[in-house]
């Protein structure tokens, strides 16, 4: 074999090994769209549902994620963010941030279920919150803070030394040097990191499992300490727990949550695509 | 020179002396008092910051504690070495037994068949991506593996049940579909976004000289490829290699809903087995609060973290190492 043959097939079976990834990805994702999108309506969006879950809608799931999201924001975006500025604005290089960015590491690689037991100890048992919302979302916002951490920092590394340098000259302290000046740069970055980090704890299913999330519930939440349905743990049912479950139900819970999920990986990669052209320019 | 500069600096005093109006000297003062209140708010402020900033090393160290301080309680009923090397996890017979080995053994069984179709696959898409793909390509392949990352495990789960038992079934003649095998290959996608970036990055962040001398020494681009970048960036290969394989030892909700959850020692993929994972998630909800299947519960989550923190540490440990020696 000659070098163009064989360079030729070593490319061919790296094309088809990058085809057995990404034509499975975009497979699965067209057969959730193609079985669920019939069921979609607005019932199915907005009302309760009936018959033991095998009829009516999703309603409570949905508002039940959407809980847990705003929780999860209201927690993890002030403290990562927080933590990333510490690490990038304040610390000295040392032994301190060492440790700190060790334990990001780790946190980022702490299994969900871990976070569950965990979020039940502490959240759930310790603090006496019980199963609740409260309880999910900070559980959620520990399981999205090395995310949070790790590409706020990025962002704010990534500002020119010049900006903190002109600030600090006109006589800014080093607090409105930050927030006038580091911060509305690294915004896109900080706000991106943020965005995936809250369509991973969207999609979590283990840690509310153990902290938050009930079978059936057939009112809505009243206040922080109530139990809620989530689309997640909601579909993990209908689809292992619930005999006799209707197939379009299932694919339609399955096709909402990837939906979900989808829009905001999409604002993410869009805010992403547009920040990296402005950086071009 | 110096005395130049000294009767300057006299002259500069004397002027600013005569310039010295009662008016000035107020603002002065008041410009000194907002200097104060901005040093007051800047100290709390930092201190804020401070206490922001460490807390992922509290909530890593709360995680262990409250792991451990429940998980230690199994202890009182049974030995760690019983727990440890105990072949048989049955809470609901009399005796209760919690061995992990059959646990630990479906994890592993998981990972491997996941590590053994994820790492050739994702490898080669990590060089194609990074080497061989035309630029647009390469930014919509870059899409597309990151949206299988942000694909929540319990919808991959539902397709396993739905789609790959079945395709498992018929093509193994099995009576269940519901196998090892089937969970190593779900867990396999959720590994492969992880060893494709990693990978890809450390291939991509070589020095261009590399590439630009092999090929100009009159090697392909394939000899480049294999002969120069791969083993230049083997180190971080190695690392996204070891991160997929925390990550499929992590996994959850897949092999829970496609595996079988039998909980004994498999002998083959094609058998139904169980995680530890998997056991957490679905016997939490079953036990009484306190009791010995609550403590053991922790206890393997315990194993599970020490498991996932030594790959993790390794990790980094090799990817620190790689930018040392890259520099």
């Amino acid at each position: 074999m000659n070098k163009r043959t064989k360079e030729k097939f070593a490319f061919g079976v790296l094309t088809s090994l990058t085809a057995l990834v990404v034509i499975p990805t975009i497979l699965m994702i067209g057969f959730i769209f193609v079985k669920g999108i019939g069921t979609i309506n607005w019932e199915f969006l907005s009302a309760m549902p009936r018959q033991g879950m095998r009829e009516g809608g999703i309603f409570p799931s949905i508002l039940g994620t959407f809980y847990l999201i705003i929780g999860t924001i209201l927690f993890a975006l002030p403290l990562g963010i927080g933590s990333a500025i510490y690490l990038t604005e304040y610390a000295k290089q040392g032994f301190l941030t060492r440790m700190i960015r060790l334990a990001v590491l780790n946190l980022a690689g702490v299994p969900s279920v871990v976070y569950g037991l965990f979020g039940l100890g502490l959240f759930v048992l310790f603090l006496g919150f019980g199963s609740s919302i409260l309880a999910g979302a900070l559980t959620l916002a520990c399981l999205i803070l090395p995310i949070i951490i790790t590409t706020s920092e990025e962002a704010l590394k990534s500002v020119h030394q010049k900006y903190r340098d002109a600030s600090l000259a006109l006589g800014a302290t080093k607090w409105q040097t930050i927030r006038h000046v580091v911060l509305p740069h690294a915004a896109p970055g900080i706000i991106t990191g943020a965005i995936l980090g809250i369509g991973r704890a969207a999609g979590e299913t283990a840690p509310i499992l153990l902290t938050v999330a009930a079978f059936f519930l057939p009112r809505l939440p009243r206040s922080v300490f109530d139990q809620v349905m989530a689309l997640p743990y909601h579909l993990y049912i209908i689809s292992t727990q619930v005999p006799n479950m209707p197939e379009s139900i299932k694919y339609g819970t399955a096709l909402v949550l990837l939906g979900i999920v989808s829009i905001f990986f999409a604002i993410a990669t869009l805010i992403r695509i547009r920040f990296k052209m402005a950086n071009r320019a | 020179m110096k005395q130049q500069m000294y009767s300057l600096r006299k002259e500069e005093k004397v002027y600013s002396q005569e310039e010295e109006t009662l008016e000035e000297s107020f603002k002065h003062e008041k410009n000194l008092k907002s200097n104060y209140k901005n040093r007051l708010s800047e100290f709390i402020i930092e201190k804020i910051i401070f206490v922001l900033g460490i807390a992922s090393i509290l909530i890593l160290a709360l995680i262990f504690a409250f792991l451990i301080s429940s998980g230690i309680s199994l202890f009182d009923t049974m030995t760690i070495g019983e727990f440890l090397t105990g072949t048989s996890w049955s809470p609901r017979s009399t005796p209760q037994r919690f061995g992990v080995i059959p646990l630990v053994l479906g994890t592993l069984w998981i990972t491997a068949g996941a590590i053994l179709i994820s790492v050739p696959i994702g490898i080669g898409s990590a060089i194609f991506i990074s080497e061989v793909a035309p630029p647009k390509t390469r930014t919509a392949l870059k899409v597309i593996i990151e949206f299988l990352s942000a694909i929540p495990s319990v919808v991959l789960g539902f397709l396993g049940i739905v789609v790959l038992s079945n395709w498992v079934r018929l093509s193994f003649n099995l009576s269940s579909g519901f196998t090892l095998l089937t969970g190593s290959i779900l867990v396999a996608f959720m590994a492969l976004p992880t060893i494709i970036s990693v990978s890809d990055d450390a291939i991509t962040a070589l020095p261009k000289e590399y590439r630009e001398a092999s090929l100009a020494l009159g090697a392909t681009r394939f000899e480049t490829i294999f002969h120069v970048l791969v083993p230049a960036a083997s180190s971080g290969i190695i690392a996204g290699v070891m991160l997929g394989i925390g990550r499929a030892i992590g996994e959850t909700m897949t092999v829970m809903m496609v595996t079988g959850n039998a909980a004994r020692i498999p002998t083959s993929l094609l058998q139904s087995g169980r995680t530890m994972t998997a056991t957490i998630a679905s016997e939490m909800g079953d036990t009484v609060r306190q009791s010995a299947h609550y403590y053991s519960l922790f206890a393997v989550g315990i194993v599970l973290l020490i498991m996932t923190s030594v790959i993790n540490l390794f990790a980094d440990y090799v990817l620190q190492r790689a930018r040392k020696g890259g520099k």
